[in-house]
């Protein structure tokens, strides 16, 4: 159970959520995008969220263009081909998604935030199986997100090379339970 | 204006008596009455009935059976409602004993379930000639048996306690209501073999359909059952906080 | 919510696991019937109405735990989640795409293979109605089964010990209309309240489904 948390995010920001292992960054994370009730507390958003998570919901039997369509109908339909292009997936774009390897899918995941058009992104673990050129990759497309009024909230456990603001769970008094949390605010 | 104070300041005190520590308090005190007074009216009712009641005269003596086969539906059918009325409440107002209560009731439910059906099939073998006919008032409990094989079942299945009691108290929400559903379905699909009810204490005109000699004893197992019920559903419910009490005790213990 | 119907049933149509299956599955309860009551034709053509809504009932069970299950396995179900559709539309685009790549084929085949059984135009077009009235209702009503059983592992056993008891008014009904020309009875009333029973479940279904979601994804 995590205590005593008041932090913010506002537009062209990111917080990098740090800690151990089985800590809560998940829960925390999970709470932020709606997905659990904090115990007490508020969570406030004035933006629709993108959330991420280790597993990326792709279709293998749907090729990789129709995996970013539905999302971009599913969040009001803007064009899919940039995104690819920024991720390095067109030349993939029309093979089944299930034959993409672990690095290529997880890109595939990334790229679907691109399409959401949603100003705040809450990432959990978006490095995971993406190589060094790869994570550069993504922390520039996190950048120019930024820089384009967008924020985001993540969790990482390798460094980010990037100037962002971070909370360490292990600084609160974090004790693990049932992954809920006593108080919690974030205002975008 | 002073009754709705009146009656809301009864309502927080009710609720009072569903706090854990509370309940286990005068759950304590109430267990020992409630049990002596369902034996007496249980072991009262019941030796009268079968003992000192004359036979009938087209029935025979197969129609004691009616001092455990009535009851036993009675407390089968309200035992459902109770569990729906402990499931909303977990919901609404997120009490752990309401929920504990719908659970503990539900393995008490399904075996009166059973016994209703079992003595039901053993008085229908001498009057209608065969064990069981599918009659809407049959087959409705047997429906009923079940709707309590599913709730146990979903009960056992989900580990964490709270997921549990969520989803569970879902289904008895929306198993109520398709249990109503049925018991229509199953009126709409065949009229029956079964006999009227003959037990209805509302209208007062029981005397003309059940005379009094029967009526008197039954009326006694009756409250028996259900005092026996209360009993068995105290001593489940604690068992039940107990039981969860012991696990976040050995939850912090882990923590520590 | 289209585009997730639309998404639903591409799916199933690639995986081949959907309508194929189930069909299959139906017309074989069909064929191990006779062994089962014996060759006799006036016997078979009286029983078959019911046997072929019972075959299209547990035919439809066969898929359910896919509807949620594997969305929930593969994360999609959360990125649903918090997506600006509501959980209940989610539901009810995944119900449509299990009715129209399940309910439906089983709705179509059932009059074929009531020719196995000899039964007249008739009874076969009532057949027809009554399963094209009432599998709205299978599909409602396995979904919320579907949803309750997310977190289980393996739960199709215990899916269906939760949803078989709550067919049991669909049932009733559905077969009532197959039977009635045969019975000589009038169809419109069972008709009718089949018709009701699919659109309770219709009125009450997605918010139950969507609070079951809910508490699986935490």
């Amino acid at each position: 159970m995590l205590h005593g948390m008041s932090f913010s995010v506002s537009h062209g920001e990111a917080l990098l959520v740090r800690g151990e292992n089985g800590i809560g960054k998940t829960s925390l994370l999970r709470c932020i995008s709606g997905l659990q009730a904090p115990k007490s507390g508020s969570i406030e958003l004035s933006q629709t969220l993108a959330y991420a998570a280790h597993v990326d919901g792709i279709k293998g039997s749907l090729s990789v263009m129709e995996n970013l369509q539905f999302w971009s109908h599913i969040y009001g339909g803007s064009n899919p081909k940039p995104a690819l292009e920024t991720y390095n997936l067109s030349d993939f774009a029309q093979r089944p998604a299930g034959n993409l390897s672990a690095g290529q899918k997880r890109r595939l995941g990334l790229a679907r935030l691109l399409v959401t058009g949603a100003k705040l992104w809450v990432l959990d673990e978006p490095t995971v199986s993406l190589d060094a050129k790869n994570v550069l990759l993504f922390l520039r497309v996190l950048k120019d997100h930024l820089d384009g009024g967008g924020a985001a909230v993540l969790s990482s456990h390798i460094d980010l090379n990037i100037k962002m603001k971070a909370i360490d769970l292990i600084n609160f008094k974090a004790l693990k339970s049932d992954g809920n949390f006593e108080f919690m605010e974030l205002l975008e | 204006m002073a009754l709705t104070w009146k009656l809301s300041s009864y309502w927080d005190k009710f609720w009072h008596l569903a706090n854990p520590k509370v309940f286990m308090g005068w759950s304590s005190r109430l267990l020992p009455i409630i049990i002596v007074m369902a034996a007496f009216c249980l072991s009262t009712g019941l030796i009268w009935g079968f003992f000192f009641t004359p036979d009938d005269a087209r029935q025979g003596s197969t129609v004691k059976i009616i001092y455990l086969h009535v009851p036993a539906a009675l407390v089968a059918i309200n035992g459902y409602l109770l569990m729906f009325i402990g499931s909303l409440f977990w919901l609404i107002r997120r009490q752990h004993v309401s929920v504990l209560i719908a659970k503990a009731t539900a393995p008490i439910g399904m075996a009166m379930t059973a016994i209703a059906l079992l003595t039901g099939a053993i008085w229908g073998q001498p009057m209608w000639g065969t064990y069981w006919v599918w009659d809407p008032r049959l087959t409705s409990f047997f429906v009923l048996f079940l709707f309590y094989i599913g709730y146990i079942v979903l009960w056992s299945a989900i580990e964490d306690h709270d997921t549990a009691a969520d989803l569970t108290s879902i289904l008895a929400l929306v198993g109520c209501g398709f249990a109503l559903l049925s018991r229509y379905a199953v009126l709409f699909w065949s009229q029956g073999l079964h006999q009227g009810t003959t037990v209805t204490i509302s209208d007062g005109v029981q005397q003309e359909r059940i005379s009094d000699v029967f009526f008197q004893p039954l009326l006694l197992s009756m409250a028996g059952f259900c005092l026996l019920f209360l009993a068995l559903l105290l001593i489940g419910t604690r068992t039940e906080l107990r039981a969860r009490r012991l696990k976040m005790l050995e939850l912090r213990e882990q923590m520590l | 919510m289209i585009k997730l119907f639309w998404r639903d049933v591409t799916l199933a149509v690639r995986s081949g696991g959907g309508f194929g299956l189930a069909l299959i599955f139906f017309l074989i309860v069909v064929v191990l019937v006779p062994f089962a009551i014996g060759s006799d034709q006036i016997m078979l053509s009286k029983v078959a109405p019911g046997v072929l809504w019972l075959g299209a009932l547990l035919a439809c069970l066969l898929s359910l735990d896919r509807v949620f299950g594997l969305d929930f396995e593969d994360g999609t179900l959360d990125l649903l989640a918090t997506s600006p559709i509501p959980l209940e539309g989610v539901y009810l685009a995944k119900v449509a795409a299990h009715w129209l790549t399940t309910g439906l084929p089983l709705t179509l085949a059932a009059p074929i293979y009531g020719l196995l059984f000899n039964l007249d135009f008739e009874v076969r077009q009532l057949l027809f109605l009554s399963l094209l009235f009432g599998t709205p209702a299978l599909s409602l009503i396995g979904s919320f089964g579907s949803s309750l059983v997310l977190g289980v592992k393996r739960g199709g056993l215990l899916l269906s010990l939760l949803v078989l008891p709550l067919y049991i008014p669909t049932l009733i009904f559905g077969a009532q209309v197959a039977r009635s020309a045969a019975i000589g009875q009038n169809f419109e009333v069972p008709l009718v309240l089949i018709s009701i029973v699919s659109l309770i479940t219709l009125a009450i279904l997605p918010f139950a489904a969507a609070a079951a979601l809910r508490i699986n994804l935490r």
